[in-house]
């Protein structure tokens, strides 16, 4: 209960502090804060597994990905726009308001009408945390991955597989090889200007 | 109608996954620089996962835990096409902005 509402808070407030860091990196920290707090409240609905989860992609794998782009493309120079400007100052007030107005209509209708009936559809019980066998365990997770859910799970590796193969084709390295430095230069050089005569034909 | 499942009233866990929703929403349209846009998209994936989260603790139902597995797989997936696509625009542009990124607006 108390949980519940400190890190509704945390995640309201970090989930402010990213979208509206100036600097990239500072939205990067904000996340972290985020993403952890939601692992600790995936903790409080037993999802044990997935608060694991949680943390090991979004925090380990994620955001270390955009912290090697951010370290990447800001060296020596500023190629990002900062801070908040595409409305006009009056939006942010605006935009608070309406989260507002918008948060508490749908606590009002999800207290009135939403209920929850604790009908028994897995064979798991609810227990503590960290208890094998019950509802959100490995366990219980496992068992449902790998067997009720086995298509889905064979169709991430192919969803998967296919954004290794795009990041490759879109990112990764295509320039002929160049034996010394000012060949390679000479070949960027012609690559980029062939880029841009392409995008502007 | 309290669930006695669930720490709090399954409204509250609703709430507080479209505000968070909406904060990525707005962090999407207000921001510019594409890497936040991004991260804002990371909100919204988040938000849903608590949803799903909340529903299979108040059901006791782990389909949703399986659900939300599979969106942190598609974000994962999401954020390297994304972010590859950043460092491709760079790579020609060598100034990261969505809105001069109108080469293909015909």
């Amino acid at each position: 209960m108390i949980a519940f509402w400190v890190l509704g808070v945390i995640l309201i407030a970090s989930a402010m502090w990213t979208i509206t860091a100036k600097k990239p990196v500072y939205s990067v920290v904000g996340l972290l804060a985020h993403f952890v707090a939601l692992a600790a409240m995936y903790l409080t609905l037993s999802g044990e597994f997935l608060a694991v989860m949680q943390i090991i992609v979004y925090s380990g794998a994620i955001l270390v990905l955009f912290l090697f782009v951010i370290a990447l493309l800001s060296s020596g120079v500023a190629p990002f726009a900062t801070g908040i400007n595409r409305l006009p100052k009056i939006a942010a007030p605006a935009i608070v308001v309406a989260l507002a107005g918008l948060g508490f209509a749908i606590y009002a209708v999800g207290r009135s009408s939403v209920t929850a009936t604790s009908g028994a559809l897995t064979a798991a019980a609810a227990g503590p945390v960290g208890t094998a066998g019950v509802f959100g365990s490995v366990d219980d997770f496992g068992k449902a991955l790998f067997t009720t859910y086995l298509l889905p799970f064979e169709v991430t590796a192919l969803i998967l597989m296919v954004a290794v193969i795009g990041v490759v084709m879109l990112a990764g390295d295509s320039t002929p090889y160049a034996a010394t430095e000012k060949q390679a230069r000479a070949v960027r050089k012609n690559m980029r200007e062939a880029i841009v005569r392409g995008g502007e034909r | 109608m309290t669930s006695s499942l669930l720490p709090v009233a399954l409204g509250n866990y609703i709430a507080l996954s479209a505000v968070l929703f909406f904060m990525g929403v707005v962090g999407v349209i207000v921001r510019r620089n594409p890497l936040v846009m991004l991260m804002s998209i990371e909100l919204m994936f988040n938000a849903a996962n608590l949803l799903f989260m909340a529903f299979a603790r108040a059901w006791m139902n782990n389909a949703g835990h399986i659900f939300a597995f599979l969106v942190i797989t598609v974000a994962a997936a999401e954020a390297a096409i994304g972010l590859a696509i950043v460092v491709a625009v760079f790579r020609t542009a060598k100034h990261v902005d969505v809105d001069d990124v109108a080469m293909l607006k015909g």
